[in-house]
């Protein structure tokens, strides 16, 4: 079985937001929606304070709630264990987005645009009615991950069938794939680091590691 | 809907949920009670003007809700899509005991059948019950997916229902007698021991701060309003006060306007978001890693501050 991960090294993050621009870029979300976003957490008390940055989107779960609640079975966790949305199906309840408990759905209900009431020629050029009124959110850019099960290629190591954020990451911060493969890129490094899993406690099983340390 | 526009160090704190609105809170406000309504009087053994007065305001409440919340969803052409996930979501189990509801009930107010209207009572109840579990199943929302939520959504809709079933039934020339009085009465009074055990809970396994807040600042509201004066109101018709009429039709006031109001705060003004937490600091350069970080909990579930 095939379960894709997403790995994100929070030792190595700085916090550039390349990752948000390039899912924006990828996925023509709306102004105001992000899939991917990069938080800024600052801790601790004088003198003792950290600052700290924390990618966050969808985490693909593995017991997903947003699936469980969701009235029209638009919500569904394919068998690569991606959770995807039907936008043909959904009916905009937005009970998943009250599910969901990393912040990662959104709504739309009327089209957005940059500029006020017209669309810019970009933006026209993928503008998706498809996607207005319905639950959406971060896809791990699943049409590349299809396109690597038709062609052959490695989500995670070729960079055509990799999510739009991995690939930009000027860090190398975040990594990507097959966490059933005791090879790939994300095993290798959960095997020598310490990790966790955002909101685990909630039983959702989250799909993406965040590493702390090393082992 | 208002703009939201959160500074970058506020963006993982809990935030105010902004997709259920008003329209939300309504079919809570109105299907709960409703649902309660039909419930309790149909085993309240009214006669066939009130019982059908009954049916017909239960209906009412619950068509109003779910009104409500179809002008809400994104795409209400496609409502019916609603129907394709029995197995696992409650909003799905809502709609269909919402059809047994008006099936039943409509049954009963055509034909006064006695076995039509307790079956319209018991669809009352499960829809009710399908609501509580709708908003236990958000595990997003802290406040919602405390499983004490259930029992007082529960809790609420039967004393609603109570208050306004004896309201009508008093209006309809029905004689209400001792036992459906103490049976209000004390249903009032396990709705204040349901909020207070809810409150209890959500203390013990953490919440957002704001989401505390909220139901501290609403706590005394349904202990007078929806407790104390009800519920002396009623002591008062037992020990023998005149007007029964009107001093029900202030009970279903008080009971069913706080009710109301308490799921109101908790759909709307007490639904803070999960938030986003780290677990470890990440070590940088070589330096150590850091504690825990949970913006804007009051306590972490292993007891920690956040």
């Amino acid at each position: 079985m095939t379960r894709y991960v997403m790995t994100i090294d929070l030792r190595r993050c700085v916090g550039c937001q390349t990752c948000t621009a390039a899912c924006k870029g990828a996925n023509a979300t709306p102004p105001g929606i992000q899939w991917r976003r990069v938080l800024d957490i600052e801790s601790g008390e004088f003198p003792d304070v950290r600052r700290s940055f924390l990618p966050v989107a969808c985490m693909h779960c593995g017991d997903p709630p947003c699936e469980s609640v969701c009235p029209t079975r638009a919500t569904t966790r394919r068998a690569d264990g991606l959770v995807a949305i039907d936008y043909e199906l959904c009916i905009g309840c937005a009970n998943c987005v009250m599910a969901c408990p990393y912040d990662a759905r959104s709504i739309v209900h009327e089209p957005r645009y940059a500029y006020g009431d017209s669309p810019m020629a970009s933006e026209a050029k993928r503008f998706d009615p498809a996607r207005i009124g319905v639950s959406m959110k971060c896809t791990f850019c699943k049409d590349r991950i299809d396109y690597a099960e038709r062609t052959g290629k490695v989500p995670g190591v070729d960079p055509e069938v990799t999510p739009a954020c991995v690939n930009s990451c000027i860090s190398g911060a975040m990594g990507f794939g097959d966490i059933e493969d005791a090879d790939s890129g994300v095993s290798k490094l959960l095997a020598g680091t310490q990790y966790f899993r955002m909101h685990e406690e909630l039983g959702t099983e989250p799909g993406v590691y965040y590493v702390w340390d090393k082992s | 809907m208002k703009p939201f526009n959160p500074r970058a160090v506020e963006l993982a704190a809990p935030k105010q949920q902004r997709n259920w609105d008003w329209r939300a809170a309504a079919n809570f406000i109105c299907g709960g009670s409703g649902g309660g309504l039909l419930l309790y009087a149909a085993f309240a053994g009214f006669g066939r003007g009130s019982a059908l007065a009954a049916l017909l305001a239960g209906m009412t409440l619950i068509a109003t809700g779910l009104t409500c919340v179809w002008f809400e969803i994104g795409r209400p052409w496609r409502a019916l899509n609603v129907y394709r996930h029995i197995a696992t979501s409650w909003m799905t189990r809502e709609a269909v005991v919402a059809l047994a509801v008006f099936g039943c009930g409509a049954l009963a107010v055509l034909t006064g059948s006695v076995v039509a209207t307790l079956c319209a009572g018991v669809c009352g109840g499960a829809f009710l019950y399908s609501q509580a579990r709708i908003l236990a199943a958000n595990k997003g929302i802290p406040a919602w997916r405390h499983p004490a939520s259930v029992p007082l959504l529960v809790a609420t809709g039967l004393a609603e229902g109570a208050a306004l079933a004896l309201a009508v039934g008093a209006l309809g020339g029905a004689a209400i007698g001792a036992g459906l009085l103490v049976a209000a009465m004390i249903l009032v009074i396990v709705r204040a021991w349901a909020w207070q055990r809810y409150r209890t809970g959500l203390g013990s396994t953490g919440a957002p701060e704001a989401a505390l807040r909220v139901l501290d600042g609403f706590a005394p509201r349904l202990l007078w309003l929806g407790t104390v004066l009800p519920a002396l109101a009623v002591l008062a018709l037992l020990l023998g006060m005149p007007g029964q009429g009107p001093v029900l039709l202030l009970v279903a006031l008080l009971a069913a306007g706080s009710g109301a109001w308490l799921k109101y705060t908790l759909v709307r003004r007490a639904a803070y978001t999960q938030g986003l937490a780290i677990d470890h600091i990440p070590v940088r350069g070589r330096g150590p890693s850091g504690p825990a970080a949970k913006p804007g909990w009051k306590m972490m579930p292993d007891g920690n501050r956040g």
